[in-house]
């Protein structure tokens, strides 16, 4: 316990309390000094004073735990090593500032998993008052964090959404941390100090998310759209200033990543060379690298209309609520790219492996996910077809949308043409990947209905979105994150997690998601509205729904199992310390757990990465001297 | 070869099939509106083209899955096909035409239900937390139900003096976002006599999920009755009690007040409430008389009753003190 207490992340804990105390207390005394009101009803502190204490509360932490550390020495002119030895072992490192990227892959990792687990309790807890029409739990007497039922059910399905969405940002950083310096043979990522501040700032920007719950909550739905975002309670204010922080570590990553691929290549891997998965972490970095700021900016606003009463998207003000609607979106849809194209370049990276065949049109995949990238940036307002915004907008905006289908679907036909005349394998990561193939069709085919404005307008707002949604972010998110976990957890513990729970884990979540999903979908059809705490039980979607509850939780139970395997086999799994999938991949042609500083010796392309199939072909060749590292 | 003839034959059995159940399985609401028959005919050739891209890439998968299986005892690889260029350009350029041809459409479904009916009957919409309120400019009606004739374009004027609404009726199947600030149109040709209702479907606050009212579509000969008895109800209600109900219903009270004496959980009902013994939150019991109400009216948080919300969802009306009195003289008449 008392090592705990020394860690970097207890450390920061503590002081983001204090942090967001001396914030608090700033506002307010000056409040007081100028005879203004200093405390406002439940929450103790007015809201101004929150925001400040908010904002000083990620200071804090940053600062109390060590990860401006070095640059703070180097300012006074104090050098500090480039590669510092790092005392902890086991656990312990992992809850400290480490500056070696595969440290802070596990970091992020396990980061996306506590909150993947927070995210899920919140959405077994709201299927469970919809499993059945009227109010069970959540009812307007209950008052619980300051908030009734129905406002407590409104927060949850909004921190569902906001929490999935971080946790997802942090479980693609988790894994493009770990591969892509291994895939490049770098010995780290380009700056490993700003790595290291990219996953340390999305730690408080966690605690703020949650810290809304308990500050009233926010009844907006994730899209915080004003005017009812400028009229919630204070925890609104949290999960602003939460997301603003979390955009900062993606911001950064990216930079990192992109950084990395451009510098830090081994010889002769040139861009048609690329392991295709950073070929689509490229693509997803240049992505949150350029779009993220405007999240960041609406919010903002919004932040700002409410603490110093300018009237951005107020119309009483001369402001306009849609407005807030394009710059939210022209995140948000590129967002949904940032979240799935890092797992699609998954599936392409381990289809050729178990099918023992190259990779089908290695180049036409890469180029896609380039494609998808900037159609994304193009397609913002198929959000807002029913908003309100000039009518003729809508137009250019389905036909861009559609073209979206085309890159996304050359990945579809390059992994069927794939399989084609391979020897397919199916360990348990390779279920992962064929899952995450047929549930993102589900979500691809689901799309363009979405996209052609005058069916949109029966659909959207509906919970045919959401299954649809559902569909995009486990297809292209979920199933290929549990893929490359199950896929490289040999690489980073030297041993591999069950075989049998594996499976276990794959055939009970598959089919309830294809239950839940299709349940979603047809109700929604039918009238079911998104973001209900209750509905009409004339409308006969009572049994639908307690099938979508039961799915839920079995799901959840799956992901349950999981959890246990993977802790468990931490330590006890069967020991892999080779080549355990027989891949052409350079970190597999050195034993696991990997070393600390990556490759003894550096390797040299000399061929192509998936030449499954070839005779005598090898993708790397390691030099015999451990000379000569590239820099 | 053989394998190319045996998926081609799946692909279309399963194209076939799928297409079938996905009809069979009824998955859109009743057709009650114009517009849905256009947007309906879309979906439609949508589904068909749904089945067959699913077959076209499932089928495919599974064949290689069983046939193309690494057998036990196997050691190798498969063959050594790194793709081809006419292969990965078919596929580009194909889908390619095929969703300008669906954009195109898709554009054509949007001017179709978007034609305009110069002779639309328009109907003055207000969306507010959370009730919706219908007022009928040429007869002075205003109304928490929405009657439209069978057969006629009508257009919905809508406002919002609070949050995004939106407006949906399913079997309409268009649904158009009620924004602070402006007017949007929502223009419907009803086709089906039958009783719906709009169901708000963004997001607007606490009890967003109970923003419901009535619509009724109804024979012309139907409508004018009711026309003929609203607008009489009108003219006769000219006592403080009538004047009351009717701003009762303009300003959306009975979205959260019931009248009955059924409990909601927005706001207490009002059937005898005037005069009546009231328990508030912090215990203490006040007389429910003409003051107490005004104050009610004016600042919603200076008493919360009992097992309700605070601070309270009431939002700020703007009434004139005449307008308060005829309300009150309205609850009164409810005992």
């Amino acid at each position: 316990m008392k090592k705990f207490f020394s860690t970097a992340l207890a450390r920061g804990l503590f002081w983001q309390v204090i942090g967001t105390l001396v914030g608090a207390g700033l506002v307010t005394g000056i409040r007081w000094a100028m005879g203004l009101s200093t405390t406002i009803d439940n929450f103790f502190f007015t809201e101004p004073a929150w925001v400040m204490g908010g904002f000083f509360g990620v200071l804090f932490f940053l600062a109390g735990n060590g990860s401006v550390t070095d640059w703070y020495k180097w300012a006074r002119g104090i050098d500090t090593p480039e590669h510092p030895e790092e005392p902890w072992t086991g656990w312990e490192r992992y809850l400290h500032v480490s500056l070696d990227h595969k440290v802070i892959g596990v970091q992020y990792t396990v980061t996306a998993l506590a909150l993947i687990a927070i995210g899920g309790l919140f959405a077994l807890i709201f299927r469970t008052e919809l499993a059945t029409s009227g109010l069970k739990f959540l009812t307007p007497d209950l008052n619980m964090f300051g908030q009734t039922g129905l406002q407590l059910y409104n927060t949850l399905m909004s921190l569902h959404g906001m929490i999935m969405i971080v946790s997802i940002l942090l479980g693609i950083a988790g894994i493009i941390n770990y591969v892509v310096p291994l895939l490049l043979g770098a010995q780290d990522m380009a700056f490993p100090r700003l790595n290291a501040f990219s996953f340390w700032i999305a730690v408080p920007a966690a605690v703020l998310l949650l810290m809304s719950m308990v500050l009233g909550g926010f009844d907006t739905g994730w899209t915080g759209y004003p005017p009812l975002s400028a009229r919630a309670p204070v925890g609104v204010q949290m999960f602003f200033l939460g997301v603003f922080t979390a955009g900062w570590s993606s911001i950064l990553g990216a930079l990192n990543v992109i950084a990395t691929v451009v510098r830090m290549r081994a010889k002769g891997m040139t861009a048609w060379r690329l392991p295709i998965f950073v070929w689509a972490s490229l693509a997803t970095s240049i992505i949150a690298l350029t779009a993220t700021q405007l999240i960041g900016l609406s919010f903002q606003l919004v932040m700002f209309q409410r603490l110093f009463g300018m009237g951005f998207f107020d119309p009483a003000k001369g402001g306009n609520p849609v407005l807030f609607q394009h710059l939210f979106w022209f995140y948000s849809h590129p967002a949904v790219y940032v979240f799935v194209l890092p797992g699609l370049g998954v599936i392409s990276e381990l289809l050729p492996v178990f099918s023992r065949k190259p990779l089908f049109g290695y180049r036409w995949v890469a180029m896609s996910s380039l494609g998808i990238a900037l159609v994304g940036f193009l397609v913002w307002a198929h959000h807002m077809f029913t908003s309100g915004m000039n009518e003729y907008l809508r137009v250019p905006f389905m036909y861009s949308t559609l073209l979206v289908a085309v890159p996304t679907g050359v990945k579809f036909f390059s992994w069927v043409a794939t399989l084609w005349k391979g020897k397919i394998v199916f360990p348990t990561p390779m279920l992962f990947v064929i899952g995450a193939i047929v549930v993102f069709l589900l979500g691809g085919l689901t799309g363009p209905p979405n996209a052609t404005v005058s069916v949109d307008l029966h659909l959207h707002d509906t919970y045919f979105i959401v299954g649809h949604f559902h569909d995009t972010i486990f297809g292209g998110f979920v199933f290929p994150f549990f893929a490359a976990i199950y896929y490289w957890f040999p690489k980073a513990t030297g041993r591999r997690m069950s075989e049998f729970w594996g499976k276990v884990h794959f055939w009970m979540m598959t089919p309830s998601f294809f239950l839940m999903t299709f349940g979603m979908m047809r109700i929604g059809l039918l009238g079911m509205r998104r973001r209900i705490a209750d509905y009409d039980p004339m409308l006969g979607f009572d049994a639908t729904h307690m099938v979508l509850t039961i799915a839920g939780y079995l799901i959840g139970l799956s992901v349950l199992i999981f959890f246990i395997n993977f802790f468990y086999s931490i330590r006890n799994g069967e020991k892999a310390e080779g080549n355990l999938w027989n891949s052409r991949s350079p970190e597999w042609q050195v034993p696991s757990p990997m070393p600390v500083h990556n490759y003894e010796k550096p390797f040299e392309v000399v061929g192509e990465p998936y030449d499954y199939g070839l005779p005598g072909s090898k993708y790397v060749e390691f030099s015999s001297s451990s000379q000569g590292k590239h820099h | 070869m053989r394998h190319f003839v045996v998926v081609g034959i799946f692909v279309i059995v399963v194209s076939i099939l799928t297409y079938v159940g996905l009809d069979a399985a009824e998955l859109m609401p009743e057709q009650a509106s114009a517009q849905a028959v256009s947007i309906d005919w879309l979906w439609d050739l949508q589904l068909v083209a749904m089945s067959f891209l699913f077959a076209l890439i499932v089928v495919p998968m599974a064949y290689s899955f069983i046939v193309f299986r690494r057998r036990k005892g196997e050691t190798g690889d498969g063959e050594h096909i790194e793709g081809n260029t006419g292969l990965e350009i078919t596929w580009t350029v194909i889908p390619l035409v095929a969703v300008l041809g669906l954009a195109y459409l898709g554009a054509y479904s949007l001017g179709d239900i978007s034609r305009v009916d110069p002779n639309a009957m328009v109907v003055n919409v207000r969306g507010q937390q959370f009730a919706w309120i219908f007022e009928y400019p040429e007869y002075g009606i205003v109304s928490d139900e929405l009657h439209l004739p069978v057969n006629r374009q009508v257009v919905l004027k809508m406002e919002s003096p609070d949050v995004i609404h939106s407006f949906w009726v399913p079997e309409f199947r268009v649904k158009q976002d009620v924004v602070p600030g402006r007017v949007t149109e929502y223009r419907i040709t009803p086709t089906v006599i039958g009783a719906y209702k709009v169901r708000c479907a963004e997001l607007c606050g606490s009890n967003h999920y109970s923003m419901i009212n009535d619509v009724i579509v109804q024979s012309q000969a139907d409508y004018d009755a009711w026309i003929a008895v609203q607008s009489e109800l009108a003219a006769a209600s000219q006592t403080p009690e009538g004047i009351g109900q009717r701003l009762t219903v303009q300003y959306g009270c009975t979205g959260c007040h019931s009248l009955d004496g059924s409990s909601r959980p927005t706001g207490p009902t009002w059937l005898g409430l005037f005069d009546s013994q009231r328990q508030l939150a912090d215990g203490t019991v006040v007389t429910a008389d003409e003051e107490y109400i005004i104050e009610s009216i004016l600042e919603p948080n200076a008493k919360i009753a009992a097992g309700f919300q605070s601070p309270s969802l009431m939002p700020a009306i703007p009434l004139t003190n005449e307008e308060i009195e005829y309300i009150i003289a309205y609850i009164q008449t409810l005992r």
